[in-house]
């Protein structure tokens, strides 16, 4: 494992530097900078719409093929 | 009855995020289909107890993470103590976005406990409210604040996500003020 990302991956972090970083202890419990939580959120949407993308269509079909036989009374 | 077509839109809109979830709870794409397709069939079958106008992707949400625990307690997620396996079983490589940054992801998230992951992911990615990831969840909104928190400071961790700038103690120290282990 690196210690450091590359240098293209991090041009945002650049302009996170210069805000101010809280570090405020409470119950024991040391929260994270600010920046450092900003860039976390950032990775993790950027997973998770990478997720997002490539949703198949069968389940809009599925939808369909389960709405069809919904019509044909098997509920209340 | 045949399905109210406003129904069936909202849930279809929600299926693209529910998938995701499903994805990062299983870090298997083929589990996660299986999970969102029966999770659209327990829906279907129990859209009578669905409140028009109240959350739909809350309550899909609710229902996926029920069958996702309930087969999980049958057999414990294989990939947990992943060393990059987790992100193997991803079909989906998104080569726009960094490759490696999205697999070091993966990989970080597959290390967190079950609930510290569910909570980050409804909470940062999947844009819940801390009441409604309690809800989905079935625990306090401060079970839900802590969990996410946790599993913050944790990823930080794994990914050595710092500024040098920012914090005097080193990550050892760090992980004593956190009360997280040292990876």
């Amino acid at each position: 494992m690196k210690d450091h990302k590359d240098p293209e991956s991090s041009g945002e972090a650049q302009s996170m530097e210069t805000r101010p970083t809280t570090m405020k202890k409470g119950k024991g419990q040391a929260a994270l900078g600010r920046d450092i939580q900003a860039k976390i959120g950032q990775q993790l949407r950027s997973y998770y719409d990478a997720l997002i993308e490539p949703t198949p269509d069968k389940f809009s079909e599925l939808l369909k093929e389960l709405d069809k036989q919904g019509g044909k009374g098997s509920s209340e | 009855m045949s399905l109210d077509p406003t129904i069936r839109d909202q849930i279809l809109a929600a299926v693209p995020s529910l998938r995701a979830f499903a994805i990062s709870l299983s870090g298997n794409v083929d589990r996660a289909d299986d999970l969102v397709q029966e999770t659209l069939l327990r829906a279907l079958a129990n859209i009578h107890s669905f409140q028009p106008g109240t959350n739909m992707p809350a309550w899909l949400f609710t229902i996926l993470r029920n069958l996702f625990r309930s087969e999980y307690r049958k057999r414990r997620r294989e990939v947990e103590d992943a060393d990059g396996s987790y992100a193997e079983t991803l079909k989906t490589h998104p080569e726009q976005t960094s490759h490696v940054e999205f697999k070091e992801f993966s990989v970080a998230l597959s290390k967190l406990p079950e609930d510290q992951r569910e909570a980050l992911i409804l909470i940062g990615a999947s844009g819940f409210s801390y009441e409604e990831a309690a809800e989905i969840c079935g625990c306090a909104v401060g079970t839900i604040k802590s969990r996410v928190n946790r599993a913050r400071t944790r990823l930080a961790n794994i990914l050595n996500i710092e500024n040098p700038n920012d914090f005097g103690p080193d990550r050892t120290t760090r992980a004593v003020l956190t009360g997280d282990d040292v990876a």
